[in-house]
């Protein structure tokens, strides 16, 4: 979920340059939108590939971050100069599964490349955003994380608060005893949307929106604007006038309140780990689950991801999708994947490479990186938790976050600014399906 | 009778002319008669289904308020972008023109900015007035007000506007600087000797002497504000909060790019269009009026 904006050029130009001397392997590119750490663990893992045989080449190009990364894509496609492998965020997924002419779907691909695959080795959690009515893996699940709770122990044993909090109410108390104690904020969020708006709903097992969260039909509408969304949220903004909630942004702007010890507790991304743990200097901190409404839906249910996957572009030699097969075996290979969920605080996508992360003893090593995989999978994803796919949900969670910005600025109640979010959101949506031919 | 130069053959004028025009047709005619042509459509991302619907796209953009909204927005912006960097830059080329010792120094470090790409000056302003951990909120926050642009929309106008005015000061800086070296001293000291005071002699002489660069810098600045900011907007405030600052090329270069709706960032683009147009045309015949060449 953390945009990567850091380039890596001096990886991807390397690895350009490189490709010349290969004259004989097969070539393939992968654009991708992993800057900074994470782009030279991309190098990394493509370099890998490269040495484990010599058919096939794989070349990572960064492309800017997740939406540079989609556009460049598809304008690529428009000129058919597309890659063969591409990196797309969750909410992109409606987008890349209604292009059905642009896109080859994995499990397809891996079929006729006669490449052994099979979706059970995954996690169902993560898999389900990723997969068609029929049960078919569309992408290949590559970085998926889930939001949960930071904390900070130092502030927590300062102000006398036993443990993390595991209900709203308990948030409340939490923060109130940390603001009685000198720090001026209770708590913050990152991606206010995906976390208090998607999330919510999933952990709560409410709907976001009819026709199973628009897995089954592009004909969906959202309900956001339940009496139980509109508790939550008009519950935050009341909190937000005495900084038991205070507001930081749309992305993860939010997080120097955390890291400056002004905000006591953060929700995000559990990718956030490795950001959190290199800034939170002066204090420990601990991770924990999401807090939920005792009151509300059955909680705790589960909650969604949020990440990329990579989808394969048509249009290219069957010999490069044999390439293309390949390489995805290898990225999904425990170890490849095991270490890659330990370096980047990512969820690990299979479940052999959850097991071999366990038996390296990672997790108590360093506890609270298991809460994520504990969360999206404590309990079998219903309806509501399975995920979301909506089209124009790019534009739509922009929505989202005017509306909510509104609500917490006080210039909207809670009910105001989500039915306005609902309606407008729902506009999109009809403006998606008679684009894409229902 | 008035004399004419003409050309005795057709051949060479032509030939002249041809690189202009044909950097017009490729660079402007071309891509906005796409846009033109691509606002009547409903297409998917990929271009694999396309519709034509005629007006449907600029039909939905104006009956949707928060268009409307954007256009008032629009207006405060533009207007104070243009307003402040004019005359902030107005101000420092008058006072740089009277310096003696190291002016080459004062102008390289007012013409700094304009290298700094738009995004870049977003973010450069983002971080000192982040409200967590920014310089001059800290300040703000000292002297009693709680900048927030986070939450408040005002604050963040301020934020863009400030930004973006920040980048442009340099060049309208070049430009007053130039304008005010190309005055004649001796009309300046002729006035001075007649008893007229500083303020007197720049407001009757020297600005007068500079209405043709004002005249060009105003309407390159308004220009500058509908059209080139969205950087700066992307980088600060995503147009937010609540769309406080969602300015109109900002919401084409965001639901075109961002959110991958070409027929509406399309019909937006033209509309965005015919209003830059349309107050460059108003500019040239009713404030040109007013310009002494």
């Amino acid at each position: 979920m953390k945009p990567k904006f850091l380039p890596i050029a001096v990886g991807a130009t390397m690895a350009v340059a490189y490709a010349g001397s290969a004259m004989a392997a097969t070539e393939i590119q992968w654009w991708h939108a992993m800057g900074g750490k994470l782009g030279e663990k991309v190098v990394e893992i493509a370099e890998g590939f490269n040495a484990s045989q010599s058919d096939y080449k794989v070349t990572p190009v960064y492309k800017g971050n997740y939406t540079e990364t989609m556009t460049a894509a598809i304008a690529a496609f428009r000129a058919k100069q597309q890659p063969h492998i591409v990196q797309v965020f969750e909410v992109g997924t409606a987008s890349m599964m209604a292009a059905k002419g642009a896109i080859y779907p994995v499990y397809q691909m891996m079929a006729d490349a006669g490449e052994a695959f099979d979706p059970k080795d995954y996690l169902a959690s993560v898999t389900g955003y990723y997969t068609d009515t029929d049960g078919n893996m569309l992408s290949m699940p590559f970085n998926s994380s889930t939001p949960v709770l930071y904390y900070n122990k130092t502030a927590f044993e300062k102000a006398g608060i036993a443990g993390p909090p595991a209900t709203w109410p308990e948030v409340e108390a939490a923060a109130k005893k940390a603001q009685a104690a000198g720090y001026p904020c209770g708590f913050t969020t990152g991606w206010q949307s995906w976390v208090q708006i998607e999330n919510f709903s999933a952990w709560h097992n409410l709907s976001i929106g009819t026709k199973a969260n628009g897995f089954a039909g592009s004909d969906t509408e959202f309900v956001f604007n339940s009496p139980d969304h509109v508790k939550h949220i008009g519950q935050l903004a009341e909190w937000q006038k005495s900084k038991v909630f205070d507001y930081g942004g749309r992305r993860s702007e939010s997080a120097p309140k955390f890291y400056g010890q002004e905000c006591v507790m953060y929700m995000n991304s559990s990718a956030a780990y490795a950001g959190v743990k290199a800034n939170a200097k002066d204090f420990e901190f601990g991770v924990s689950a999401l807090p939920h409404w005792a009151d509300v839906g059955s909680a705790p249910q589960n909650t969604i991801i949020g990440g990329a996957t990579l989808w394969v572009l048509q249009g290219h030699d069957a010999e490069d999708y044999k390439a293309a097969a390949k390489f995805f075996s290898y990225l999904s290979s425990a170890e490849v994947q095991a270490d890659w969920h330990q370096f980047t605080g990512y969820l690990p996508i299979t479940t052999a490479a959850y097991e071999l992360t366990a038996s390296q003893g990672f997790y108590e090593k360093n506890p609270g990186t298991d809460v994520a995989i504990q969360q999206m999978t404590g309990k079998a994803p219903t309806e509501n938790s399975k995920g979301l796919r909506f089209g124009n949900f790019v534009q739509i969670r922009d929505i989202i976050n005017e509306e909510l910005e509104a609500i917490w600025g006080g210039s909207k109640s809670a009910q105001e600014g989500l039915d306005d979010a609902v309606s407008r959101g729902n506009a999109l949506l009809r403006k998606f399906e008679a684009a894409t031919g229902g | 009778m008035e004399k004419r130069v003409v050309f005795s053959k057709l051949g060479l004028p032509i030939l002249l002319v041809a690189p202009q025009i044909v950097i017009t047709l490729v660079f402007f005619i071309w891509p906005a008669s796409q846009a033109l042509y691509q606002s009547l459509l409903l297409e998917d991302a990929f271009g694999l289904k396309s519709q034509f619907v005629w007006l449907d796209n600029f039909i939905a953009l104006f009956s949707d308020p928060h268009y409307l909204n954007s256009f008032a927005r629009t207006v405060v912006f533009s207007a104070a972008t243009a307003g402040l960097s004019l005359g902030v830059a107005l101000f420092l080329a008058a006072m740089a023109d009277r310096v003696l010792k190291g002016a080459t120094a004062y102008r390289t470090l007012i013409v700094w900015p304009y290298a700094v790409a738009p995004a870049v000056a977003g973010v450069l302003w983002f971080f000192m007035f982040n409200p967590s951990i920014g310089i001059l909120a800290y300040l703000l926050k000292g002297l009693g007000y709680d900048w927030n642009h986070y939450l408040d929309g005002t604050d963040a106008m301020m934020l863009v506007i400030l930004a973006a005015s920040w980048k442009q000061v340099s060049y309208n800086f070049l430009f007053f600087l130039a304008g005010l070296q190309a005055i004649p001293r001796s009309l300046v000291e002729a006035a001075a000797i007649d008893g007229a005071r500083p303020f007197k002699r720049f407001w009757t002489i020297v600005f007068p002497l500079l209405s043709p660069t004002a005249f060009f810098l105003l309407v390159v600045n308004i220009v500058y504000a509908f059209f080139d900011t969205f950087g700066i907007v992307h980088a600060t405030t995503s147009g937010g909060p609540a769309q406080s600052t969602t300015i109109l090329v900002y919401k084409v270069f965001n639901d075109g790019f961002i959110g991958l709706d070409l027929g509406g960032s399309a019909a937006q683009s033209v509309v965005l269009m015919a209003v830059v147009i349309t107050l460059t045309v108003f500019q040239f015949r009713y404030i040109e009026r007013k310009v002494a060449y």
